[in-house]
């Protein structure tokens, strides 16, 4: 870009300062390389070169300096070599001691040149040296790569930047900020920036105004990094800022209080929809027929897996379409988690039926043996799911971070609960289910035939437990104990909400969820499933039925 | 959880009685020495513990290969314990007295190590316990082949303290006997340097935590406070999955709040995609990526016995791998393997160690290793950024700890006891 060669000294502040010369008093190291780096063209690299085979030695100390030195050019060129060192894909070839960039191409490297970019053909990993970076070598190249990148010309890349150095909060920066600020045209990112700016103010000797001023900005801001650089203004001397500081942190601190609330009825409403889909199919068995399936956990298990095999098949044959393997793991996980239930049902539950006893050890037995199953296919270990794009990462509403995972199983568990609930009332198939529950006898004389609501009913609580599975895969292991985990607590959603009522276990889903997030910042994790089992015990008590209960004969059936 | 866990583990114990022992290898008519292999083929441990009962079967093969020992060839007996407690117990009983094996290799959890200490003192065996462990302890029966706190846990906070500049600390674990007591030697150790009260967050969780979206957040929000922050993660096994997952997402990068665990491995990430937590590290004694030419015929030797490509090495296969080298030499050095023989002549047995030095067998039965922290990398191994310039000789009994600084270990004679109070001069009893 601009790389101008009279930057020798830091001058004061002004709007049409060349980049250059802001990264020196940025790093404030050495002056001389960056008299020497002219425009842009072949020179460049010619002095760029050195330093970027410098890269390649000593120690991650050495590797900083050089790093520094890099930033100290000013030059753009630099940029692709420092991404890709903090990546790690930056190389030393053995041979010529060259610096090269390496991207894994089959078995082997696809080299190009960290300067020209130019490719170099591949060669074998063993034939390179990988340039090793740590966490404080990356926050030194993030912090560099925000000062090089502050005036390009794409938005994001800008505001990246901007973050870059607020998190940097270096007092050196303010000049490179005031330009940039000055030349900016979108607001948010001029917004940014002089919230980057006051950062660093908060970290440099100027006036005390300036800084109060600063604490004002940061104040609006009003997040935890806002509180955390205040926090650490707080310990000065002068009595104004002190002042400030306490003023602008106690406002930030209501802020927060405002928005911890939020957070803990988001958390837990999404441990609710956890909570849900791995109990809503037991609400069919459980609830709805009244066996106790001890290997509801191995259905949502089988579910976790197929979708394991899914993906693999896609891996294998379509690595392209991976982020619609969710699709398809969807209906092939109802298919062998249902009938893996209609074989349970058929082959054990029906020769047990009104034993409850029996059926519990027999499901028991059922689940020990699918779970060692899986143990002797799969192996013990964890097998690892990807999150499809559209899973993965986080958005931000105000300071409320919701990730894209959890927002997805909410939304996946609704949906899951309102199919459900749809075919249980408007479909056939839900009427005979609902009359054969209500009474069997009745239902047989008017002509239903019993065993065949039986199996397609246990089938689809499997199938609806399979599906959950999918959805699990995605935020913990996958694993043969996987099930084992959320066995307990689908039995206490359905118990709590009122055995035979979907309605009921939505409500007692989301109840136990929220309540579990507000009781856990006091009371710790462990303590808080305590105090919510021993509130649902004392619940069972007052309402033995749970909080929708059924009434009528049929209960007592 | 709670209510239905004691029927679980009921239902485990059932069918770990009825999976019940199986014997390796031909029955020869020969006689052959028997090595016993402790490890959960079966329930939750089962993710760890596969791994190190394959190990030792390729160990005994190699050593088969090799001759033997003292002439006979070795026989390995495997018996399933299940992840249950009281268990172990029972099946280390049936491995000595039924099975009559010389040694026994096996364990995983402290309290499934606590659970058969009582047995092997009784009938005098040998158990090579190859997993970092809370220390506290040292029994004549028992070898510690993994690390001891000293080990993994202090070098790890030092290399944060110094090289990351790490100033405020979240000690997190899963709620059981090696996190405690590991945590309580940590804050003893952070107060010690300096650390204030209020910059130590501790926070426990239950086994196989999975909703951490409370925790991360707090986490974040402690991190927030102005000051470097670290988290000390002694979180176990399945609960790790979950957390780092959320890590990943909540967007917090090893660059801003770097997280060193204690029981995550390479066989740990396997089940995981590493792309967000790059950067994160880990304290370990060793790394399937150190290159040295022992350790690069390990892994191939691994794969071809596993008959898996993709199969990784971790540090608890390293510690069997020591601890059987040490087993067969000192009782080639004993010229039996009567335990009493044995245990006097482990004491200063040394052997190579996979990360290219050797490893002696101290007088407290700890080892001594090498420590190496990593960070993890894309492909889901670690890259050393750190390790110790010699070898540290595993603690038994911890420096910081009030009631166990003036302890020391020292199984020879004459002063054959595990928890010697050097202060008053007496021996505390024997066993810890």
């Amino acid at each position: 870009m601009n790389a101008s060669v009279n930057a020798n000294a830091p001058s004061p502040a002004g709007a049409q300062r060349p980049l250059p010369a802001l990264l020196l008093a940025l790093l404030l190291t050495l002056l001389p390389l960056a008299l020497l780096s002219s425009a842009a063209g072949a020179q460049d690299h010619a002095t760029l070169r050195p330093l970027v085979d410098a890269l390649g030695k000593g120690s991650f100390s050495d590797t900083e300096k050089q790093v520094a030195a890099l930033a100290a050019t000013g030059d753009p060129a630099v940029v692709p070599a420092l991404e890709a060192l903090t990546n790690g894909d930056l190389y030393v070839r053995k041979a010529d001691k060259a610096v090269v960039i390496g991207k894994r191409a089959g078995g082997s490297l696809a080299l190009t040149d960290p300067l020209t970019g130019e490719a170099l053909g591949s060669t074998a990993s063993s034939a390179l040296d990988k340039i090793r970076v740590n966490n404080r070598l990356r926050r030194t190249i993030r912090a560099a790569l925000g000062g090089l990148t502050l005036r390009a010309a794409d938005a994001n890349t800008r505001r990246q930047a901007a973050e870059a150095i607020f998190k940097a909060q270096d007092a050196e920066g303010i000049e490179a900020l005031d330009a940039a600020i000055a030349a900016e045209t979108d607001p948010g990112v001029a917004k940014l920036m002089r919230e980057a700016r006051a950062a660093a103010v908060l970290a440099s000797d100027l006036s005390t105004e300036d800084k109060i001023a600063a604490i004002d900005t940061l104040a609006e801001r009003g997040d935890r990094d806002a509180l955390s650089m205040i926090t650490a203004v707080q310990n000065s001397d002068a009595a104004e800022l002190q002042e400030a500081a306490g003023a602008a942190l106690a406002r930030i601190q209501k802020l927060q209080a405002a928005w911890d609330t939020a957070r803990n009825v988001w958390f837990g409403l999404s441990l609710g929809s956890v909570l849900l889909l791995a109990a809503i199919g037991l609400a069919i068995t459980f609830g709805v027929m009244g066996v106790i399936n001890m290997a509801h956990g191995e259905m949502v298990m089988l579910g976790a897996y197929t979708t394991f095999v899914v993906q693999n098949l896609f891996r294998a044959h379509a690595p392209d379409l991976f982020d619609y393997s969710l699709l398809v793991a969807l209906p092939a996980a109802f298919l062998v988690a249902g009938l893996v239930g209609v074989g349970i049902e058929r082959g054990i539950i029906r020769f047990l039926h009104n034993r409850p006893l029996e059926t519990l050890l027999a499901t028991w037995g059922v689940s020990l043996i699918l779970q060692q199953a899986v143990r002797s296919i799969f192996g013990p270990t964890n097998q690892e799911v990807g999150n499809p794009a559209f899973m993965s990462g986080a958005f931000e509403i105000g300071q409320l971070t919701i990730t894209y995972n959890r927002l997805w199983i909410l939304v996946f568990a609704l949906t899951v609960f309102a199919a459900l609930l749809i075919a249980m009332k408007f479909t056939r198939f839900g009427l005979n289910v609902r009359a054969v529950t209500q009474n069997r006898r009745m239902a047989a004389s008017m002509g239903i035939r019993t065993p065949l609501v039986d199996a397609p009913t246990f089938g689809l609580g499997s199938g609806i437990a399979g599906i959950a599975g999918v959805a699990l895969s995605q935020i913990d292991n996958v694993s043969p104990n996987l099930g084992q985990s959320y066995i307990i607590d689908s039995f206490m959603v359905v118990v709590f909400g009122g055995v035979g009522n979907l309605w009921g276990t939505l409500v007692a889903a989301m109840s136990l969820g929220v309540a579990n997030k507000f009781l856990e910042p006091f009371a710790g994790a462990v303590l808080a499933k305590i105090l919510v089992l021993v509130f649902i015990i004392l619940f069972i008590q007052k309402r033995p039925r749970g909080l929708f209960a059924l009434k009528g004969r049929a209960v007592e059936a | 959880m709670t209510m239905f866990s004691k029927k679980f583990f009921a239902g485990m114990a059932l069918s770990g009685l009825m999976a019940s022992t199986a014997v390796t290898g031909a029955f020869a008519q020969e006689e052959t020495i028997k090595v016993g292999i402790l490890h959960s083929l079966s329930g939750t441990m089962a993710i760890s513990e596969t791994t190190l009962k394959d190990v030792m079967l390729m160990l005994i093969e190699e050593q088969n290969k090799k001759g033997g020992l003292l002439g006979k060839k070795l026989e390995a007996v495997v018996v399933d314990p299940a992840s249950d407690w009281p268990l172990f117990a029972e099946k280390a009983r049936e491995l000595i007295q039924v099975n009559g094996v010389s040694a026994v290799f096996g364990c995983w959890t402290s309290v499934s190590r606590k659970s058969v200490l009582p047995v092997f003192e009784e009938l005098n065996s040998l158990l090579f316990y190859p997993v970092q462990y809370e220390g506290e302890e040292s029994q004549r029966n028992v070898f510690y082949t993994g690390a001891a706190p000293n080990q993994q846990a202090i070098p790890a906070v030092d290399y944060l303290m110094n090289e990351e500049g790490v100033e405020r600390w979240v000690l997190a674990g899963t709620d059981y006997v090696y996190p405690r007591t590991t945590n309580k030697i940590l804050e003893a150790y952070l107060k010690a340097k300096g650390v204030a009260e209020e910059d130590i967050m501790i926070n426990y969780t239950p086994f196989g935590h999975s909703d951490w979206q409370t925790i991360v957040s707090d986490i974040k929000a402690f991190g927030s406070a102005g000051k470097k922050t670290a988290v000390v993660s002694t979180i176990n096994g399945d609960a790790n999955v979950p957390f780092y997952k959320e890590l990943g997402n909540a967007g917090i990068k090893a660059e801003d709040i770097p997280v060193v665990a204690f029981s995550v491995g390479e066989e740990e990430l396997a089940g995981l995609d590493t792309g967000p937590l790059v950067g994160h590290l880990a304290a370990w004694n060793y790394f399937q990526s150190v290159d040295t030419p022992v350790n690069g015929e390990f892994i191939k030797a691994w794969k071809a016995y596993i008959g898996d490509d993709k199969r990784v090495t971790n540090d608890p296969m390293e510690a069997h791998y020591i601890g059987f080298n040490m087993w067969v030499k000192a009782v080639e050095k004993a010229g039996t393997t009567d335990p009493d023989a044995v245990i006097d002549a482990i004491v200063g047995v040394s052997v190579p160690n996979l990360t290219g030095g050797y490893s002696a067998m101290m007088p407290n039965h700890h080892i001594t290793k090498p420590v190496l922290i990593g960070e993890i990398q894309e492909d889901g191994q670690f890259e050393t950024v750190w390790e110790t310039s010699g070898l540290v000789v595993g603690d038994a009994w911890s420096d910081y700890l009030e009631g166990s600084k003036d302890l020391i270990a020292d199984w020879r004679k004459p002063l054959n006891c595990g928890n010697f109070n050097t202060a008053t001069g007496k021996c505390g009893g024997s066993g810890s």
